[in-house]
């Protein structure tokens, strides 16, 4: 009898629950990674095998920084790799880059993203801005000359000239200027406008990640049947953009700025609205607040593009609603259970 | 079509759904297997309230059904020997509830099975007076078989200042893995029925409401055909969601009232008994037989034979596993089910109390590693209560107390939602349960 109280060893003790769902950070990573390769592929069609080499970079980067900083964190290294949010990040910071980038600044960026915007705040789940955008951000002010004049664009005869260039580039490490174009959203890019088609499929200059509509969609869409992502992120984002094209003053510089269509297909913004806006870490935990944030977000990128210099406005919009995330959190608080219905009776 | 007849379910806002209910495991085994111990474990605590006096001393002769602790002040319970014998000792006993020792009754059977002088008389429950029938609620010991185990003439006295309009009887068993009550209810159907009016007219009560989840469709219909001709009695199917058998998603579902997480039903006029409770209030009212045994699911996938038994109080869990045929390499031993239930240190110790519906044997039990929060939000929406588990869970972790009372933390149900579905696998209910422990502590501090 004395050893009644005593623990059999076998015996795991713990508290309730004792089953879990089967969804775990690593199964959402993985998933979202799978949901970018179509954006990924598109991205290689229209701009040519040079952007595997920067995805590659980049996440390459992002998984090393990790594991060193990890290490010297005295984390588990081989854990928080497996969890697969670095390459989600590498991958997101590659898609915002330019085709025609030099090497370095997929480097750059995507170790600033992880030692910096992740780890400086703890790491996974800490981090107040999304990493992939707030490097976008900061190789905006730090290679502006190669962010803003050095998109590709190979409209014409596609594959042929990529090859081309690619291997021009490989020759003496320099862009070449016959061929890069501004994004179309650029107000200096004219009175060049592409067929809706065009927009749809993706093959118009842009980010690697950005340009084809479809792709996202169907990267987009998997995520929601997942319900790793709420649907009405997205939805909500795209459509006060939408709405807030029309309703705002005509701007004169170009025939198609006033052109709905045009703003959600054409720029990063379904990359921003799937896959940025959606980010669980840096956006609010509850739906009403996630409404808001899509909706701040939505506003204010169309305001950044209809009354700044600046042609692109979805990543500077979703980090300032990142930075009000907090905020957002305070005042959309879950109603507690039980305390409205009070005054019925 | 399905989905049209989904969307009349009745239910609640938040929960979850269990990917694996493991009810087929025991669900259509009828036979209900009895089972009799040679010694048995009686608690005076196997209630939530003051403990019961013993009533006995070692070396006394008890018989079945034998009052040997007796109540002590208004919310206690009485309990009752649970079989024929000696009592070998007093002593005091690891609770498999509470992980502590605590005085129990232990009684070696002796081979004569037969009810003492005063129980096992038939009465007639037409003419019987409300008054009576809480009395005989009271003198059985019956409390709350949904696991609650609040003493259920307790229930039966609300305050003067409150109406009871609606009895409402849980026949939902939305915890995974239990089918106690789906046995009970497909095999005895209209004692339960007679149960919940003995309750109603103990109450002066005019209506009930029963819910049943839908995955009980066959007992919906058995219940349907009995009540049919009683238009005071509604049932309705619930959807299939945990935790729909809780006081306050049931309410919600069938009522559609809403009260606090701390309150008692009563605030909205209405009191909850499960199945298994109505069914021991019609054995003790009509045959003055206290509550002395109870049906138990032993499942998982620790045991061979998974299946229902018929289990006389403080039976020891090994015998009960032993029936089922346990297996040699379990590691987890569950009181209760897979969401709320209890696991045991020890299964040399562990032996059955009231509110035992269940027990799990797992074989596969994980530990699982937890993560920081990644904000995901899932527990926010699954949490029945409207509170942050996220958000609790990281200032429990932190040992911030004040920041987990202003969050809340109090109308925590612990109902486990938040915990199953976290993706980053934090032990949230086991951060909450660790912060009002220390709270408590606190308090008693100061
Ligand atoms: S355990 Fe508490 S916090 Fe978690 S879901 Fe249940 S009531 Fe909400
Ligand atoms: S479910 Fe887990 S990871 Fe998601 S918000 Fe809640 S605590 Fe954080």
């Amino acid at each position: 009898m004395e050893n009644q109280s005593q623990k059999d060893a076998a015996l795991i003790v713990s508290a309730s629950p004792h089953v879990r769902d089967v969804d775990s950070i690593p199964r959402i990573m993985w998933a979202v990674i799978l949901s970018l390769i179509p954006a990924g592929i598109a991205g290689i069609f229209t701009f040519g095998y040079y952007c595997i080499y920067v995805v590659f970079l980049s996440c390459v980067t992002a998984v090393v920084t990790e594991a060193v900083i990890v290490w010297l964190r005295k984390v588990s290294v081989v854990n928080t790799m497996k969890d697969g949010s670095a390459i989600v990040t590498g991958i997101l910071l590659a898609y915002t880059l330019p085709p025609g980038v030099p090497w370095y600044v997929p480097v750059v960026g995507s170790f600033f993203s992880i030692a910096i915007v992740k780890h400086t705040f703890g790491g996974l789940g800490n981090n107040i801005w999304n990493p992939a955008l707030a490097a976008r951000a900061f190789l905006q002010v730090a290679y502006p000359a190669v962010l803003n004049s050095d998109w590709r664009v190979l409209t014409e005869h596609g594959m042929h000239k990529i090859v081309h260039s690619i291997a021009k580039i490989g020759a003496d490490g320099k862009l070449v200027d016959a061929i890069t174009r501004a994004t179309p959203l650029a107000k200096e890019s004219g009175a060049e406008t592409y067929r809706l088609a065009e927009l749809f499929i993706g093959n118009i200059p842009g980010c690697i990640g950005e340009t084809s509509a479809i792709a996202l969609l169907l990267g987009g869409v998997y995520l929601i049947y997942k319900r790793y992502i709420k649907w009405y992120v997205p939805a909500l984002y795209v459509a006060t953009v939408f709405v807030m094209v029309l309703v705002l003053p005509p701007r004169t510089v170009t025939p198609w700025a006033n052109n709905p269509m045009y703003h959600i297909f054409a720029g990063g913004l379904l990359l921003g609205a799937f896959f940025m806006a959606t980010d669980m870490v840096t956006t609010p935990l509850t739906s009403r607040g996630l409404i808001i944030f899509a909706i701040g977000a939505g506003l204010l990128t169309a305001l950044i593009r209809f009354y700044s210099g600046y042609p692109e406005g979805v990543c500077y919009s979703i980090l300032l609603m990142n930075t009000a995330t907090p905020l957002i959190d305070r005042f959309t608080k879950p109603r507690l259970y039980g305390i409205k219905k009070v005054k019925k009776g | 079509m399905l989905t049209r007849v989904k969307s009349k379910l009745k239910t609640f806002v938040g929960g979850i759904h269990p990917a694996d209910d493991g009810k087929s495991l025991t669900r259509d085994r009828k036979e209900v297997t009895p089972l009799l111990p040679k010694t048995v474990y009686l608690f005076m605590s196997q209630h939530i309230g003051a403990p019961a006096k013993p009533m006995v001393k070692k070396g006394d002769i008890v018989k079945k059904g034998q009052l040997i602790g007796e109540l002590q002040g208004f919310i206690s319970a009485n309990v009752h020997a649970s079989v024929s014998g000696k009592v070998v000792d007093v002593i005091p006993w690891p609770h498999p509830v509470t992980g502590m020792k605590s005085p129990a009754v232990i009684i070696e059977r002796t081979e004569d099975d037969t009810w003492a002088e005063g129980t096992d008389i038939v009465s007639d429950i037409d003419s019987i007076s409300p008054e009576e029938i809480k009395q005989r609620i009271q003198w059985a010991g019956i409390v709350g078989l949904g696991g609650a185990t609040f003493p259920t003439h307790v229930k039966l006295t609300p305050p003067k200042d409150k109406t009871i309009d609606t009895i409402v009887m849980n026949g939902a068993e939305c915890e995974p893995f239990l089918t106690c009550d789906y046995r009970l209810m497909m095999d005895k159907p209209h004692e339960i029925i007679q149960g919940l009016r003995l309750v109603m007219k103990c109450l002066g009560c005019r209506k009930a409401h029963i819910g049943i989840e839908e995955n009980k469709e066959d007992v919906y219909r058995l219940f349907k055909d009995i009540v049919s001709n009683d238009p005071n009695i509604r049932i309705d199917l619930l959807e299939v969601k945990y935790p729909q058998g809780a006081e306050h998603q049931l309410i919600k579902a069938l009522l559609n009232r809403e009260f606090k997480p701390t309150q008692l039903p009563l605030e909205v006029g209405a009191i909850v008994v499960n199945v298994g409770t109505a069914f021991a209030v019609y054995e003790a009212v009509k045959f003055k037989k206290p509550l002395i045994q109870r049906i138990i699911t032993v499942t998982g996938n620790g045991v061979e034979r998974p299946q229902n038994f018929l289990v006389r109080l403080g039976t020891p869990v090994k015998l009960l596993l032993e029936a089922a045929q346990v297996t040699p390499d379990v590691n987890k031993i569950i009181f209760g089910g897979p969401m709320m239930g209890i696991s045991q240190a020890s299964i040399d110790a562990a032996v059955t109390v009231k509110g035992t519906g269940g027990i799990l044997v797992q074989r596969d039990a994980h530990q699982w590693e937890s993560h920081a929060c990644i904000r995901c939000g899932r527990c926010v929406d699954s949490c029945p209560y409207g509170l942050n588990p996220s958000e609790l869970s990281i200032v429990c972790e932190a040992k911030e107390f004040n920041l987990a009372l202003e969050n809340n933390i109090m109308e925590c149900k612990e109902c486990g939602c938040c915990s199953y579905i976290c993706p980053a696998k934090r032990p949230i209910v086991h951060l909450i349960k660790f912060a009002k422990a220390e709270i408590a502590k606190q308090r008693v501090k100061t």
